[in-house]
């Protein structure tokens, strides 16, 4: 199977480990991602703000050239999936025929391809006894009359996932509550309070650590918990995995540790307590 | 959800008294869902619900200078949960470009200072490239020791590139941008 692939500017960046678990992923599951030739950025939150005319233009030149490629385009990051989400719905709406290609974000790629079953085959070492919640944020699911999302108050599809890989999925209700990525370097103090309540309530839920599929929530959520501690005088220290990741590692993938040592909050203390990386400590499997 | 921007032929917005009629604000009864949703209500001027009333009463000036529309963190609660598929968000959009666009003085300085040093990275080398464009927000808001340790702990991590990852395409990219900009 071959898909087109989006990584967007931050993939490229701060969240280079949501595209190598993500790639790792595709390679296990005989996916074959054919990055998009020359892309550009999207356009983000700062072209949507700001003029709408370079918002719609920055994601379309990128439909048109997935447009020549013919094939569905994986958008890993929640931002670039929902900009070139939205461009695709205006586009096809104005011409009135369909643009020939699917844009879809990793999850919806998996279900929509019968791939999460072979992933559920390919596990090797089951996450058990990890507790998480699963966070989706705002774009996965907002607005959904863009994203086409039934369950945009209660997402389901990356506890499923989880759950596959043998992890314990919690409920808890703040699944698609904003991060207020993208106030993150702009106004800090806004952005503390929420990932803050955020921290608070998945630890009351009992997580011990939260899954994402946005770059921005994930650097949003894990950069700043020493910050928070120190100012909320509440310990924090919440490993966030890109749901890529988690599927990695219960893949087997050999590269998990090298994306792990990428977070700020190191999630391999945590694993090594489940036995499921060797910890320095701890030297059984 | 009516979203304004499908609604209107591309490249013709909206002046503000046909706001009111694209964006339905009269259909408001002010149930407040969006305010009490808004995660981000408590750092804003006006509430979302306030702003609806506003449109509706033509106070203009007031909405272009206040903080709400550069506070929204476009998380779409507010539109996805109106009983009246009233976009709200949709409307903090236009004003927000409204604003930009009749130079009023922008109430959260950095916000629109961070959209403009991520606008002229994307214009410069078709993607952004996070280290300079870092460095571009930071000499205009001049809080040059914001997060510094946060910058190197993301260099020590491999997650900041010192070389920007340029397109061939640069000026096919460049040509997009033809408006005047934050």
């Amino acid at each position: 199977m071959k898909a087109s692939y989006y990584p967007g500017c931050a993939l490229h960046g701060t969240a280079l480990e949501y595209d190598e678990s993500a790639r790792a992923v595709a390679r296990l599951l005989g996916v074959e991602l054919v990055e998009l030739p020359d892309w550009s950025c999207c356009g983000a939150s700062s072209a949507h703000a700001t003029d709408e005319a370079l918002a719609l233009n920055l994601a379309a030149r990128n439909l048109t050239i997935a447009g020549t490629q013919g094939m569905d385009l994986i958008v890993p990051c929640a931002a670039c999936y929902s900009r070139l989400k939205a461009a695709e719905r205006k586009i096809s709406g104005d011409r009135g025929r369909d643009s020939g290609f699917r844009v879809l974000n990793p999850m919806e790629f998996l279900f929509l391809s019968g791939l999460s079953v072979r992933l559920q085959e390919l596990v090797k070492r089951p996450l058990t006894g990890l507790k998480v919640v699963c966070y989706y944020g705002c774009l996965l699911v907002r607005p959904p009359d863009v994203t086409g999302v039934k369950q945009y108050e209660h997402p389901e599809e990356m506890d499923r996932l989880i759950e596959l890989m043998g992890a314990e999925p919690i409920p808890w209700s703040y699944k698609t509550d904003c991060c207020g990525g993208s106030l993150s370097l702009t106004r800090t103090d806004i952005v503390m309070r929420l990932t803050g309540k955020l921290f608070e309530k998945a630890i009351e839920a009992g997580a011990e650590a939260m899954v994402v599929a946005c770059p921005l929530c994930q650097s949003n959520l894990d950069s700043r918990q020493e910050e928070i501690s120190r100012e909320s005088g509440n310990h924090y220290e919440l490993p966030i995995f890109y749901f890529t990741e988690l599927i990695g590692l219960a893949l087997g993938h050999r590269d998990a540790d090298k994306w792990f040592k990428r977070h700020f909050v190191d999630p391999r203390k945590l694993l090594a307590s489940k036995g499921l990386v060797r910890g320095r400590s701890n030297e059984k499997e | 959800m009516s979203d304004i921007s499908s609604i209107l032929p591309s490249g013709s917005p909206p002046d503000f008294s046909s706001l009111a009629e694209i964006a339905n604000v009269q259909d408001c009864f002010q149930c407040q869902k969006c305010s009490a949703g808004c995660p981000v209500a408590f750092a804003m001027d006006y509430k979302p619900n306030q702003v609806i009333q506003m449109v509706s009463l033509g106070m203009k000036d007031r909405l272009l200078a206040c903080n709400t529309i550069w506070i929204c963190a476009s998380c779409y609660t507010c539109s996805t949960r109106c009983p009246n598929e009233i976009d709200i968000a949709g409307v903090m959009d236009w004003l927000r470009r409204t604003a930009l666009k009749e130079n009023v003085p922008v109430a959260e300085k950095g916000v629109s200072f961070f959209h403009a040093a991520f606008l002229d990275s994307v214009r410069t080398h078709g993607r952004v490239h996070e280290l300079s464009m870092m460095a571009h927000y930071k000499m205009k808001t001049r809080r040059y020791f914001d997060d510094m340790k946060l910058g190197w702990r993301m260099f020590t991590r491999g997650k900041l590139r010192i070389f920007p990852s340029n397109i061939k395409r640069k000026k096919e990219v460049a040509g997009l941008f033809t408006g005047p900009g934050p």
